[in-house]
C-alpha cells in the first residue's frame, strides 16, 4: 500500500532535482568564463609547464676570467666552453664582469687565477674561483655545482693522462619512474590538480556567492526543494565540468606532451572525482560564509589555489617546511592527490597508497559539507 | 570644479571597497598571511627527508658510510634499515623513502684491497627535483667517505678547489629571495582583483548609468576609478617592504626612493590591466574569472620560479607585456644588488608603456560602450 503514495512524490523530487541540475548546466554552459576556466586556462596551463615553464638545467651565462693563459688554463677554459650548462663569455680580469653580475646580465664568474698553472704544475693544492649572484639562490647553487663538475671531469680526463688512479668509490644511481629527469612529467601530472581546484573550488564559490549576493538563493529556498536537494544540484555540473576539465587535461598531457600513463583508468578517476568533494565542499563553505564574489574570489584564492600551489608538495617539499607550516598542509587536499597522480602517471596502480589518500580526501569533504550545509540551513531559520 | 568631483570619486571607490569589515579584513590579513606562509614555505632547500639502508656489507666502510649519513641531520630524518630489495622497492614505490641506498657485500673488502669500490642509489623519479638534491647530498657524503679510503688518500693531492663566493647573499637564505618576489606578485594579486571588480560590480548592479549620467568626464571616472585601487597597492607595498626588512631580515641595498618611485609606475599598469578586463567584462565573475586567466600566466612567465633566458625563444617575447617581470627584476635588484638607477629605469619604462596602453584601451572600451 506504501508504493503509490511514495511513488508519486518520488518522481516528484527527481524531476525537481532534475529541473535544479538544468537550470544549472544552464548557467554554466552560457557563461563564457566558466569554460575559460575550466578548458582555455588549463590548456594554457599545460602548454606552459610542458613548453615553457621548466625547471631543467640549461644554459646559464657566465663570465670566465683566464688572469694567465697558458695552456693548462686554456685547456680547462675550453671545457667550460665546451660545458651545455654555460653560456660563456671571456674575459681577463674579473672587474670586467662586477657589473654585468650586479644588473644580472651574467650569473656567475669563474676565475683561473693566475697562480693556477704553477700550482698544478707544483701539484700544490690548484684553486679556482666561483662568483655568484646569490640573489636567486637555486641559480647560484646551480651554477656551483655545475662548475665543481666541469672542473672534477677536466680533473678525471688529466688525471687518466697522467695515469692517477680513479676514484676509490663510484656512486651508480638510478631514478625510478623518470629515469630522465623530465621535469614537464611531474609537473604536468601536478598541474591537473590546480585545474580541478580552480573549476571545484574558485567557479564553483563565485557562482554560488553571485547568488546570495543577489537574494536568487533564499528565493531558492523558499521552493520545495531541500537545501541537501539545492546543494546537490548546485555542484553536480561543475563535478561533471571538473572531471571533463580534468579528462581534457590527461588527454592533452599523453598525447601531445608523451607523459607516460602507467596506471589504470579507474585509478585516475577514483581519485579525481575523490578529490572533487573537497574541492565542491570547499566551495560551497566559502560562499556561504561570504556570500559576496569580492570576499569569495579572495578566499577561494587564498585557502585554496595557492594552497595547492605551494603547499602541496607540486613545487616545494613538504618536509623541507617549518613544523607549523606542515601541519598546516594536512588539510589540504590537493596534497594527498598530487603524489597519487604523479604515481598514476609514472609508476602505475598503487592502491594501498590511493586508498589512504581517498580516505583522506573523504574525510576533509566530509567537513567541508558538514560546515556548507550548516551555514546554509541557518540561512533558513 | 573637476577636482572636487574627483576627490568625491575617489572617496566613494574606497568606501566601496572599505566600507564592509570583511572587505577591510580580506585586504589587510590575507596579503600579510601570504607573505609570511609562503616566504617559508616556498623553499627548494631539501631537508628531514627519509631515506632506507640495505647494507650487504660486513666491513667498517659500510658502517662508516650510514654513520656519516645518519649524521647528516636536517637532511636526513629517519634512516630505515632492511635486508630484502622488496622492501626498497615497497618503500620507494609508496614513497615512504625518497631514495634508497644499496652497499654491496664486497664494498668493504674492495675498499682494503685498493679496488675501485661502488654503491647503488635508488632515488624516486616522480619528485625529481628533491630526489636529484638528495642524489646531491649523499654523493657528497660518499665522495667524503672515498677521500678517506687508502686509495682516496693517495689522490688528494691532485684534487683541484673550487672556491666558491655568493654575492649579495652569502649564505643563500632562500626567504631574501623569496620575499622581494612575494612583495611584486602579491600586489598583482590583489590589485588585479580590486580594480577588475570596480566597473564590472557597478555594471552588474546597475549603477554605472548613474554614474555616466554624473558631471564626471570619462577621463575622470577612469582616474577615479585608477587611484583607490593604487593608494590601496601603496599600503599593501609599504607593509611589505617594512616586512621585508624588520621580520625577515632581508637587507635593502639600493635607494627606497627608487623603489617607491618604480612602484607607483608598476601599480599604474596592474591597475590599468585590471581595468582593461573590467571594462571587458559583463559581469563580477567574468571579471574574477578574467583577472585570473592572466595572473596564472603571468606569475609564471615572470622569471619567478624560473629564470625566462631559461624559456623556449618563442616564449620569451610574450613575457614583454607582463608588469610583473619588469617589476620584479626592480625589487630584487633594488633590495640585494643595489642595481644602478639607469637600470631601474630601463625597466620602469615598460611599465609606463603597458600602464599608458591598457589605460587608453580601457577608456577606449569605455567610450564605445556608452554609445
Amino acid at each position: 500500500m506504501k508504493a503509490p503514495v511514495a511513488e508519486p512524490n518520488r518522481l516528484d523530487r527527481a524531476r525537481r532535482f532534475a529541473a535544479l541540475v538544468r537550470k544549472e548546466t544552464y548557467q554554466v554552459i552560457r557563461d563564457p568564463s566558466s569554460i575559460l576556466i575550466a578548458f582555455v586556462l588549463p590548456l594554457i596551463l599545460l602548454f606552459l609547464f610542458g613548453y615553457g615553464v621548466s625547471l631543467d638545467a640549461t644554459r646559464t651565462r657566465i663570465g670566465l676570467v683566464m688572469e694567465d693563459p697558458t695552456p693548462i688554463t686554456r685547456d680547462l677554459a675550453a671545457s667550460f666552453q665546451a660545458s651545455r650548462y654555460f653560456d660563456v663569455t671571456n674575459g681577463n680580469d674579473r672587474r670586467q664582469f662586477e657589473e654585468d653580475l650586479i644588473v644580472g646580465r651574467v650569473r656567475g664568474i669563474v676565475v683561473i687565477p693566475s697562480t693556477f698553472s704553477s700550482d698544478f704544475a707544483a701539484g700544490t693544492a690548484p684553486a679556482i674561483q666561483v662568483i655568484v649572484d646569490g640573489s636567486d639562490p637555486n641559480t647560484a647553487s646551480f651554477v656551483q655545482n655545475y662548475a665543481r663538475g666541469v672542473v672534477a671531469t677536466w680533473a678525471a680526463l688529466r688525471g687518466l693522462e697522467t695515469g692517477a688512479r680513479p676514484p676509490a668509490v663510484s656512486v651508480e644511481q638510478r631514478f625510478w619512474f623518470n629515469p630522465q629527469l623530465t621535469s614537464r612529467f611531474f609537473l604536468v601530472p601536478g598541474s591537473i590538480a590546480i585545474v580541478m581546484t580552480l573549476v571545484g573550488t574558485l567557479l564553483t564559490s563565485l557562482v554560488v556567492a553571485r547568488e546570495w549576493e543577489r537574494g536568487t538563493m533564499e528565493a531558492m529556498m523558499a521552493t520545495p526543494v531541500t537545501a541537501v536537494e539545492l546543494l546537490a544540484g548546485k555542484i553536480l555540473p561543475y563535478f561533471i565540468l571538473g572531471l571533463a576539465s580534468m579528462t581534457l587535461c590527461v588527454l592533452v598531457a599523453i598525447f601531445l606532451f608523451g607523459v607516460p600513463f602507467r596506471g589504470s583508468i579507474l585509478a585516475l578517476y577514483a581519485l579525481s572525482a575523490t578529490f572533487l568533494i573537497p574541492a565542491l565542499g570547499q566551495g560551497l563553505l566559502i560562499s556561504a560564509a561570504t556570500k559576496n564574489q569580492f570576499l569569495a574570489s579572495q578566499l577561494a584564492l587564498i585557502s585554496a589555489f595557492l594552497p595547492a600551489f605551494l603547499l602541496s608538495g607540486f613545487l616545494f617539499e613538504i618536509n623541507s617546511m617549518p613544523r607549523v607550516i606542515q601541519w598546516i598542509t594536512t588539510i589540504v587536499a590537493a596534497r594527498y592527490l598530487i603524489p597519487s597522480l604523479q604515481t598514476v602517471f609514472l609508476a602505475g596502480d598503487i592502491w594501498p597508497m590511493f586508498l589512504q589518500a581517498i580516505a583522506v580526501m573523504l574525510l576533509i569533504g566530509a567537513v567541508f559539507f558538514t560546515l556548507a550545509a550548516r551555514s546554509t540551513r541557518k540561512r533558513i531559520g | 570644479m573637476w577636482w572636487i568631483r574627483l576627490k568625491a570619486l575617489i572617496i566613494k571607490e574606497l568606501l566601496a571597497v572599505l566600507r564592509d569589515p570583511k572587505s577591510r579584513l580580506i585586504l589587510i590579513g590575507p596579503p600579510i598571511i601570504q607573505l609570511v606562509v609562503f616566504s617559508y614555505a616556498a623553499t627548494l632547500e631539501v631537508k628531514n627527508v627519509d631515506i632506507m639502508v640495505l647494507n650487504r656489507d660486513a666491513g667498517n666502510w659500510g658502517q662508516e658510510l650510514i654513520y656519516r649519513i645518519s649524521g647528516s641531520t636536517p637532511t636526513f630524518r629517519s634512516i630505515a634499515y632492511t635486508e630484502d630489495p622488496a622492501a626498497v622497492h615497497a618503500a620507494i614505490d609508496r614513497q615512504r623513502v625518497i631514495a634508497a641506498v644499496q652497499i654491496g657485500p664486497t664494498f668493504s673488502r674492495d675498499i682494503e684491497a685498493g679496488r675501485p669500490a661502488d654503491i647503488q642509489i635508488i632515488l624516486d623519479g616522480r619528485r625529481s627535483n628533491a630526489s636529484q638534491l638528495v642524489a646531491g647530498y649523499l654523493n657528497q657524503i660518499v665522495a667524503g667517505v672515498a677521500a678517506d679510503t687508502p686509495a682516496g688518500q693517495r689522490a688528494a693531492s691532485a684534487e683541484i678547489g673550487v672556491v666558491a663566493r655568493n654575492w649579495f647573499n652569502p649564505n643563500l637564505i632562500f626567504q631574501w629571495f623569496m620575499v622581494p618576489n612575494l612583495v611584486a606578485s602579491i600586489a598583482l594579486l590583489i590589485g588585479l582583483i580590486v580594480t577588475a571588480l570596480s566597473i564590472a560590480r557597478e555594471r552588474e548592479l546597475g549603477t554605472f548609468d548613474q554614474l555616466m549620467v554624473s558631471p564626471l568626464r570619462t577621463h575622470e571616472i577612469l582616474i577615479g576609478k585608477l587611484i583607490p585601487p593604487m593608494m590601496i597597492g601603496m599600503f599593501h607595498m609599504t607593509i611589505f617592504i617594512l616586512a621585508a626588512i624588520f621580520i625577515f631580515g632581508v637587507p635593502l641595498r639600493g635607494s627606497l626612493l627608487l623603489l617607491y618611485g618604480s612602484a607607483v609606475v608598476y601599480l599604474a599598469a596592474v591597475v590599468g590591466l585590471g581595468l582593461f578586463i573590467s571594462a571587458l567584462s559583463m559581469t563580477q565573475q567574468q571579471a574574477i574569472l578574467g583577472a585570473f586567466l592572466f595572473m596564472v600566466p603571468a606569475t609564471l612567465l615572470s622569471g619567478f620560479a624560473t629564470p625566462i633566458e631559461n624559456m623556449p625563444g618563442w616564449l620569451q617575447p610574450i613575457t614583454l607585456i607582463n608588469p610583473l617581470r619588469f617589476f620584479l627584476v626592480i625589487v630584487k635588484g633594488v633590495f640585494l644588488r643595489d642595481i644602478p638607477a639607469s637600470e631601474v629605469l630601463d625597466n620602469t619604462i615598460p611599465l609606463a608603456l603597458i600602464a599608458i596602453v591598457t589605460l587608453s584601451a580601457a577608456s577606449w572600451l569605455f567610450r564605445r560602450r556608452l554609445e
